[in-house]
């Protein structure tokens, strides 16, 4: 078992003939990921790179039953390549896009709510179930299949973590990169729901960001409902307020959406604190008594 | 991105938000002739990106324009030192010299987005004018809350709702609803990430007016409104973040000593992190993104290396789209030109890892090298510390 992807999930890239499209949906295949093909509008008929390529989401969800989009559109006509999936009937989106105009998540958001779809991202590195399916950038070879379910909003410390529990030997279930953006599609809680019910997944690792309350969300859900061992880390424990850090979501605004507070909110709902990112593995590694 | 009072009052104006009548001035005469021009009590206030201008002396009232000249050249050319500029200040270059308005009421006013919800939001509160923050904190139910619809905004309901909340009645009950909607229209055409009126005033004859007024954009949404990108000052900056941003690179300068170069905005904050762990102090955040080139990790180890309070630098780098090799052809050369004037930790991890650290063991340069974050965080604060 594993979350929301597997061997069987059928990608369609939007945003296929692009630089980025083009190369991540070739690495995509290679690791083993069933990529049907893309769509860029005014190519459809064509293909690109060996790539069938198509005007419309529909017409890939149509001809090759695609169930899960993976987004590469530049940022003006990103939301909308949200919607375009959500309107197909796709089922799980993955939006890879940095840089989309807030305004115009929120209206995606509300979009995705009136539908039955999930979006994962934007401005994510995508989910991967190691072994089975690679769904966005992250570098597959550094994965191993194993009882760990990673749940983060940043991308390249992701792989840290991962790169730290693979040398150790322990593998993971599936990894989500629910992205760095003040409004995205999932949450940390929709995330630790799935791992908490997905009977692979043996421990959590959660690694948060500054900004924002999403993490505080997270430990009220762990308190309530999740009976796995969790492992936290939150980055900018350093970090100077009002300044934005990168990622559009990770600012500490009026004191509130620190890194202190999120820890402390987390240990008490019984999650395992990391104070140091060199230590995501070790603490795993502990909790899993392995 | 943030604008000054005077850009944000003047497109307040535009979109039919009442402000006081008042112009910028650069110079003492400039500030005189706009005091004659307007006529009556005068008040002229430093344009710089920050709060609190007030308490620093960075606002005055004039009687008449010889006092306005008088007020602006005490304030032109000064270093403003306030809680929210740096702690060297910011020089102030230019003055808005404005009506003084007699005021009866202040109130506060401000339109955001509300992350938790995914929409954005208009707060008001009767208690304006003061540290607002501190209202929320003590006293929640002071300030009142109407959340817009993602897809269709603010309702008219909603805003005569905010109106009575700011127990405004007949004519300035009217002028306030029209306030708020113009506000929130001004937001959304705009894409503000922040409009915030503190304080909105009643005047003691009736009017109501956004007596200072704050507004800041969405960068990402910046393409679509040239216009606003326009009013960009770069003075108002730090010029190591205006050089990077030149080059699509993410620098913050910060206090500390150890120089930081990673992609990825998280690991670039867990970097900082480390580095504090470990006794140091980063003396920046400097993400280079995940799809560097040569040349953008050239530009970022230049503008790192420039700036002097760097003892040492770690170079902390996860290649995921960021292959390592071209992490290390571009630090080659970026170092090949410079010199290697500071010691500079690596540590690389990810896609074509071995073939980077053959290139740089290879380069003939002397390269720290490092096994893990931990270690590559020990060695650059105990280099940093080594070279004081």
């Amino acid at each position: 078992m594993s979350i929301l992807v597997d061997k069987t999930t059928r990608v369609v890239v939007q945003g296929i003939t692009g630089r980025e499209g083009a190369f991540h949906a070739a690495r995509c295949k290679e690791y083993g990921t069933i990529v049907v093909g893309g769509v860029t509008p005014g190519k459809g008929g064509t293909t690109h790179e060996g790539f069938p390529v198509w005007n419309t989401v529909a017409e890939a969800v149509l001809n090759e039953r695609a169930n899960c989009a993976l987004i590469f559109v530049p940022p003006p006509a990103a939301a909308d390549a949200i919607m375009e999936a959500a309107a197909a009937g796709v089922p799980l989106i993955v939006c890879i896009t940095e840089g989309i105009p807030v305004a115009d998540m929120v209206r995606a958001k509300h979009f995705l709510a009136e539908t039955t779809s999930r979006l994962i991202g934007p401005n994510c590195p995508g989910i991967i179930t190691p072994d089975q399916a690679k769904i966005g950038i992250m570098p597959g070879h550094i994965h191993k299949r194993g009882p760990v379910g990673v749940v983060s909003r940043s991308g390249t410390l992701t792989y840290e973590v991962v790169g730290q529990l693979t040398a150790r030997g322990i593998g993971q279930s599936t990894c989500v990169g629910i992205g760095g953006d003040p409004v995205n599609g999932t949450s940390f809680v929709d995330v630790l729901r799935l791992f908490n019910d997905d009977p692979e997944t043996r421990a959590i690792m959660m690694i948060g960001e500054i900004g924002g309350t999403a993490e505080e969300e997270g430990a009220a859900f762990i308190q309530a409902h999740v009976t796995k061992p969790v492992v936290a880390f939150i980055c900018g424990q350093t970090a100077p307020p009002g300044r934005r850090m990168g990622h559009a979501g990770a600012i500490i605004a009026g004191g509130r959406g620190t890194a202190a507070e999120k820890m402390k909110a987390l240990a008490t709902a019984g999650a395992t604190l990391v104070q140091s990112p060199a230590d995501m593995g070790a603490t795993v590694a502990t909790v899993l008594g392995a | 991105m943030k604008i000054h009072e005077h850009q944000a009052k003047a497109l307040l104006r535009e979109f039919a938000v009442p402000v006081p009548r008042g112009d910028i001035a650069t110079t003492p005469a400039e500030a005189r002739a706009v005091a004659a021009r307007l006529g009556g009590r005068v008040v002229v206030k430093a344009q710089v990106h920050a709060g609190g201008r007030g308490k620093a002396g960075g606002i005055k009232l004039a009687d008449n324009p010889a006092g306005a000249e008088a007020a602006a050249r005490q304030i032109l050319g000064m270093r403003l030192k306030t809680p929210q500029t740096p702690p060297e200040g910011i020089e102030v270059r230019s003055v808005l010299v404005e009506e003084a308005s007699a005021v009866e009421r202040e109130l506060y006013l401000s339109i955001t987005l509300d992350r938790a919800r995914s929409t954005h939001v208009a707060m008001t509160s009767q208690a304006g004018g003061m540290e607002i923050e501190e209202v929320a904190a003590r006293t929640p139910e002071k300030i009142l809350r109407e959340w817009a619809h993602p897809a269709l905004g603010l309702a008219d309901h909603q805003a005569r709702r905010l109106a009575f909340g700011l127990g405004l009645a007949g004519a300035q009950f009217k002028q306030g609803v029209g306030l708020i909607r113009s506000l929130f229209t001004l937001y959304l055409a705009k894409d503000c990430s922040l409009a915030e009126i503190n304080p909105l005033v009643l005047t003691r004859d009736g009017r109501v007016l956004a007596l200072d007024a704050k507004l800041n954009f969405d960068d990402n949404a910046l393409y679509r409104h040239a216009e606003i990108a326009a009013l960009r000052d770069p003075h108002e900056e730090d010029p190591l973040d205006v050089e990077a941003s030149k080059y699509s690179l993410n620098y913050i300068k910060l206090d500390g000593n150890v120089g930081c170069m990673v992609n990825g905005a998280g690991l670039a904050m867990a970097t900082m992190d480390i580095i504090k762990l470990a006794g140091g102090e980063p003396a920046n955040f400097l993400d280079v993104g995940g799809g560097a080139s040569p040349a953008q990790i050239e530009n970022a180890f230049r503008i790192l290396s420039s700036d002097p309070s760097v003892k040492a630098v770690f170079i902390n780098v996860f290649g995921g789209i960021l292959r390592v090799d071209r992490l290390a052809e571009g630090l080659i050369v970026a170092v090949k030109e410079l010199g290697l004037r500071l010691p500079v930790v690596v540590r690389m991890e990810g896609t074509n890892v071995e073939l980077g650290k053959k290139m740089l063991a290879e380069s003939g340069l002397r390269f720290v090298t490092a096994d893990d974050m931990g270690d590559g965080a020990r060695k650059a604060v105990a280099l940093a510390k080594g070279s004081r």
